[in-house]
């Protein structure tokens, strides 16, 4: 039971990972039509969002300790952050601390200016054209976005923690009323399921409960009529896409102190989030979210002892196993609309 | 000729010909001069090209004619080099029987696939496809390494029973033949400055290249082809008139699957090593690109695509900073660095970058690919050859 | 046996360049011509392949290799000071480059794909020339070329590679390897082990889910068991996984109070950091401290992991802490060139270039079969007392007296088991030398076990 309940949390926590990327794709896709191979990309983006900042902070000045040597035998360096000269070392400290949050305000801006950068100077060239030109143009784009920050950061993992307050992990069985130090789960991982949920609400009822989603969603429909209605759509598909990139950034930032980010993280969901874009169904929101959590808690529940024991290398296909199952029961995904992406 | 019309066979002859002195042609710098980088024209590259012109050829009657986009196609040519390995373990080092088997086992695996994906179609297809492919790798690499010998690839040993053949000569593994001409056997012919390499392997390629390449030709304008068209021009229409479209997407899909194979075999029989990573979803999206970037649905742009990633991954990826200092050496030293400071991060290890680049630069201004670019340059100077003979060594320098 | 190529192009071409251009001159090389051996050169430098990954997750390490491959060209060349040159037991090598041949070298990409490493090796052999190839950041790799190379009739110096298998089952004659392996790991922390944390222990494995996965807990789980340890679950996790989470809470489960980590690279660094997340170090099973252990740490990684490697075992080929004349002397050549100092991959690869040239010299040829014959020698480590104790003996290149074993190619030297430090005093220092094993306490005979199956075969030549 405790065992269960365990993979449970673990797959809500991947789950929401694959549910904002998802979901940030299928913005796109339902919007602007548009298959972006490149949304990987803006998710290691957003993770190196976090990174840069604690770079930033950590910014330094630097001084020689004459009584130290370093490697070399030559006087060693000794760094102090500005951050810490400026607000002395306690506030310098909290705020270096901090930075992965901090990291989510100065992130949405550049995540943003990154997407309508995107969809202004490349993705609305692409409207009318093949999907397969649109994957091979954005996948090229990713490999260009990766590299340029492989270029910077190199290719190992850059370890970027969340602040102390969070590190730990909390006592969740004692809290439900069950046996203590049976059900442990990292309060970092905890606040990314919340943060998750928010992002997700948050979009939900932008796009139900404003006027300006309310055109969105009828675009989505029928992009035509909205048009010759004399509202200029476009705009507000551009909004849109960089509104996606916002999302994709953010769960990259929050992800950062789950695994340490590194150059070529996007690549690793981009597949995996196009597969629960399609489980979902092309098109979906709903679907998207559903089908994130869903192959999320899955692929946690496959990766147990007693199930890899019983069907051995079944954690490592589960995904691709329910996707295929599902498409061959449920023709469109969970919640695919009918005529979408099927010529 | 042949019974293809006078274009066709203006194209068979171009490309038999282009095939045929490829050595020369992708040897255009003479040995000791600083661009001999550039050279392509060794056996290794040159069978390359070939193995995965016929992927591409493959995937392309597919794609091409269908529109069906699978992005699972490499999974074909693992299970085609696993068969072709496991021929020469158990068999013989001829690698005749490996090349068919490995034919036979892509075909059965991709009916297998076909018959389900097909059941979908649009991305519902593709991603039906990925899974299957994500699977074979997932699985090729972790649990079932007894047969495919997991990470490390699929090798040959000294101790394999090789029933037709020997276990081994002289400590040694015998390199893989055709009835006992070592595939590996080159002939080298020094003319002036230049070094041109002959080798058996390439032209074993080369000969079943010329075959598949026809065999497209033949299908693309048989009624076969035809009917492969209309699904993708409007299958609902198609169905309507009450054809059913099925056997005809899945008769594709499994040559398709077969040319893998083929290409998966002919792998083996250059180097006999079949590696889990053949079958990860990047070599499936590889040669999606190779073909749009060629020009999907083209006779000859899969192959030029094909030629023009795998120029990049062997010439790009080996020239590094010591090289551009030679090149530039000439230079007074503040420049020369500076040259070299520019141009470092788009070759060695950037090598991913400049092919991304190249990417965008081709999708964005030439919508069908290499071949549309080279339809708009015979346009412009009215030459009108329309071909394609000089594949890959037409890369642009390294720099933007 | 046919070669490739029998000869190396650029030198024949500057002899030949001279008879004249328009004057067309076939000259035809099958396998029955004259050369000895492949790619034999014949002018004055002499090519060597340096195949590290440059793209993939490995690049910085590949990076890193690059750098020390580099360097060993330098000091083999006769320029900066000479490194470990000065301290090489083997007094053969000159400074004038290989038998008097400058070194020039190609570099390649192998990407950490076996298919792309034996292209991008291919290339090197066909169209460049090289006599030797060396480099790698991954076992399946390693083996790959390694057998391209036999096949070929090149040698291969192997770089980071730590499967049992590289000398194992899959050893070639044409293949050596300096790095340690996963027996070696196993055999030098158990002892270390025990001795800090019990023999009473419950092991839980993670294993990554390949070949060097394999071979790394068979390694650690039988030495360990040996010492008295149980091992209460081994489980594989998949190569593609980035978050270990729903592998790490089952451990919360069990009753283990010991968690080993057959992971290498990023999947070190991720399960690490969710280990520790998972708050696995301030849990208390048995009443006994809740340990993780990482059997092969390497320094690069160990940053990825940040804060989460303190005070975590696991073992180590070499550090830039060692105190040693060659590890002294390395450090400070790599360090003023490049500002740090430099990894175990790095020491590595710049040891093995350094061996190839020196079995060069001794042999005077760079005939692959007179190259292995110079490096499987006749000498015998001292201290141990076995009739495969036969090998080539040499000291001063970091890691004390060594021996390139002659039955199956494997050096053989004291292990370093380390500890991630509790306070760093620079980004590089982030492990602390607990002890060096010596290298009588991981030897194995070349029938252990784990070793099993496989021959070397003979030597190719090429041609």
């Amino acid at each position: 039971m405790d065992a269960i309940l365990l993979q449970i949390l673990n797959g809500l926590d991947k789950g929401s990972a694959y549910a904002l990327i998802a979901l940030g794709l299928t913005l796109i896709f339902g919007t602007l039509g548009v298959v972006n191979f490149a949304h990987g990309a803006l998710f290691m983006i957003g993770a190196f969002c976090a990174v840069v900042l604690s770079r930033l902070l950590t910014l330094s000045s630097v001084s020689i300790d004459p009584e130290k040597v370093d490697f070399l035998g030559k006087p060693l360096k000794v760094e102090t952050p500005y951050v810490e000269l400026w607000f002395g070392p306690e506030v310098g400290a909290a705020i270096i601390n901090w930075s992965v949050p901090l990291a989510i305000l100065f992130a949405i801006p550049i995540m943003a200016l990154v997407g309508l950068a995107m969809e202004r100077g490349l993705i609305k060239y692409f409207y009318k054209r093949p999907h397969a030109d649109q994957i091979l143009v954005t996948f090229g784009l990713a490999i260009v976005l990766q590299e340029v920050i492989k270029y910077f950061f190199g290719a190992n993992p850059i370890p970027t923690p969340a602040p102390d307050a969070f590190s730990g992990s909390f006592d969740f069985g004692a809290m439900i009323g069950m046996d203590p130090n049976v059900i442990i789960y990292p309060y970092w991982r905890i606040v990314y399921f919340l943060f998750a949920i928010g992002i997700i609400g948050a979009v939900f009822s932008f796009l139900q409960f404003t006027t300006f989603g309310m055109v969105v969603r009828a675009g989505m429909a029928d992009r035509e009529t909205v048009g010759l209605l004399g509202i200029n759509i476009d705009r507000r598909f551009t909004v849109m896409f960089a509104l996606a990139a916002i999302v994709a950034g953010l769960a990259g930032v929050m992800y950062a102190p789950i695994n340490s980010p590194n150059y070529h993280m996007g690549m690793d969901f981009l597949v995996l989030s196009f597969v629960v874009v399609v489980v979902g169904g092309m098109g979906s929101l709903p679907g998207a979210v559903v089908a994130g959590f869903l192959l999320g808690i899955l692929e946690s529940f496959a990766s147990m002892a007693q199930v890899v024991a019983f069907l051995p290398g079944i954690n490592q296909i589960i995904i691709y196993l329910v996707a295929i199952v599902i498409l061959l029961t449920r023709p469109r995904g969970l919640m695919g609309r009918k005529g979408v992406m099927e010529s | 000729m042949l019974a293809l019309d006078k274009k066709d066979t203006t194209l068979f002859l171009i490309v038999l010909a282009a095939v045929i002195f490829a050595p020369f042609l992708l040897n255009p710098f003479p040995e000791g001069s600083e661009l001999a980088q550039f050279n392509a024209g060794y056996p290794d590259l040159l069978q390359r090209f070939l193995i995965f012109g016929i992927f591409a050829i493959g995937f392309n009657i597919l794609f091409g004619l269908t529109g069906y986009l699978s992005f699972g196609h490499a999974a074909f040519l693992g299970v085609g080099s696993y068969a072709g390995v496991w021929m020469m373990k158990l068999l013989t080092m001829n690698v005749v029987p490996a090349i068919l088997m490995s034919i036979v086992f892509a075909g059965l695996f991709s009916l297998l696939v076909g018959y389900i994906s097909l059941r979908r179609s649009g991305i519902y297809f593709s991603i039906l496809t990925l899974a299957f492919a994500q699977m074979s790798f997932a699985l090729a690499y972790s649990v079932l390494t007894p047969i495919t010998n997991g990470e490390t690839g699929l090798q040959l040993a000294l101790d394999d029973p090789r029933v037709l053949g020997v276990s081994q000569v002289n400590g040694s593994i015998p390199p893989t033949n055709l009835f006992g001409l070592p595939m590996r056997e080159s002939f080298e012919l020094t003319m002036g400055g230049w070094v041109f390499t002959f080798n058996a392997g390439y032209y074993l390629c080369a000969v079943f290249m010329m075959v598949a390449f026809y065999l497209a030709i033949r299908i693309f304008r048989s009624p076969f082809g035809m009917m492969l068209r209309a699904v993708k021009s409007n299958q609902q229409r198609m169905n309507y008139t009450g054809l059913n479209s099925r056997p005809y997407t899945l008769a594709a899909f499994v040559i398709s699957g077969m040319y893998a194979g083929l290409a998966g075999g002919l792998m083996v029989a250059m180097d006999p090593l079949a590696g889990a990573e053949r079958m990860q979803w990047t070599a499936s999206g590889e040669v999606v690109l190779m073909t749009i970037l060629g020009g999907a649905g083209t006779l000859i742009g899969p192959v030029l695509g094909a030629g023009f990633i795998k120029y990049f991954e062997n010439i790009f990826s080996k020239i590094n900073d010591n090289i551009l200092h030679q090149w530039f050496a000439f230079l007074p030293d503040g420049l020369e660095d500076a040259l070299v400071f520019v141009i470092h991060p788009f070759i060695g290890k950037g090598w991913h970058l400049t092919l991304g680049i190249m990417f965008m630069l081709i999708v964005i201004f030439l919508p069908g690919g290499i071949v549309e670019g080279f339809r708009r340059l015979a346009q412009i100077g009215r030459r009108g050859t329309g071909g394609g003979k000089k594949s890959a060594d037409a890369v642009p320098a390294p720099a933007e | 046996m046919s070669g490739l190529k029998n000869i190396n192009r650029r030198t024949l071409l500057k002899s030949t360049a001279a008879v004249g251009a328009g004057l067309a001159m076939p000259t035809i090389f099958t396998s029955s011509a004259s050369a000895s051996y492949l790619n034999e050169p014949t002018g004055s430098t002499v090519t060597l392949g340096f195949n590290v990954p440059q793209t993939g997750p490995y690049a910085d390490e590949g990076a890193d290799e690059l750098r020390a491959y580099e360097l060993a060209v330098e000091h083999l060349n006769g320029g900066g000071d000479g490194g470990m040159m000065n301290t090489f037991s083997s007094k053969a090598l000159k400074g004038n480059g290989i038998l008097g041949k400058k070194i020039e070298y190609v570099t390649g990409d192998t990407q950490t794909k076996s298919d792309a490493a034996r292209a991008s090796a291919k290339s090197m052999i066909e169209k460049d020339g090289a006599i030797m190839i060396t480099g790698g950041s991954s076992s399946g790799v390693a083996v790959a070329v390694q057998a391209l190379c036999q096949e070929a009739g090149i040698i291969f110096m192997a770089g980071l590679t730590h499967s049992n298998d590289t000398t194992g089952k899959d050893k070639k004659a044409n293949g050596f390897r300096h790095f340690f392996n996963s027996y070696m790991s196993g055999a030098a922390l158990a002892p270390v082990l025990a001795a800090n944390y019990g023999k009473d222990r419950k092991a839980y494995h993670l294993t990554a889910d390949y070949n060097w996965g394999y071979t790394t807990e068979q390694a650690v789980r039988e030495s360990t068991e040996g010492l008295g340890w149980e091992t209460v679950e081994t489980v594989k996790t998949p190569l593609a996984s980035t978050d270990f989470s729903a592998y790490i809470t089952p451990v919360l489960q069990s009753d283990a109070d010991v968690l080993v980590l057959n992971h290498y690279g990023g999947n070190m660094v991720n399960s690490l950091t969710n280990a520790v997340q998972f708050g696995l170090r301030d849990k208390q099973v048995n009443g006994k401290n809740f340990e993780i252990i990482v059997p092969l740490y390497s320094r690069l990684m160990a940053k990825g992991a940040g804060e989460n490697v303190k005070g975590i075992y696991g073992s180590t080929n070499w550090h830039w802490t060692l105190q040693d004349d060659g590890s002294k002397a390395f450090v400070k050549s790599f360090g003023e060139k490049y500002g740090f100092p430099p990894s175990q991959a790095a020491q590595t690869t710049y040891v093995q270039t350094l061996l190839y040239a020196d079995a060069c010299e001794r042999a005077g040829s760079f005939n692959p079969c007179a190259v292995v014959e110079a490096l499987e020698g006749d000498s015998s480590l001292p201290g141990v007392s076995s009739p495969s104790n036969k090998g080539y003996l040499f000291d001063g290149l970091g890691n004390g007296p060594t021996l390139y074993r002659a039955a199956d190619h494997q050096c053989f030297k004291d292990v370093l088991v380390v500890k991630g430090k509790e306070n760093p005093s620079s980004e590089f220092d982030l492990l602390e030398i607990v002890e060096i094993t010596p290298v009588a306490q991981v030897w194995y005979e070349p029938d252990n076990p784990q070793f099993a199956g496989g021959a070397l075969g003979t030597c190719n030549p090429g041609a």
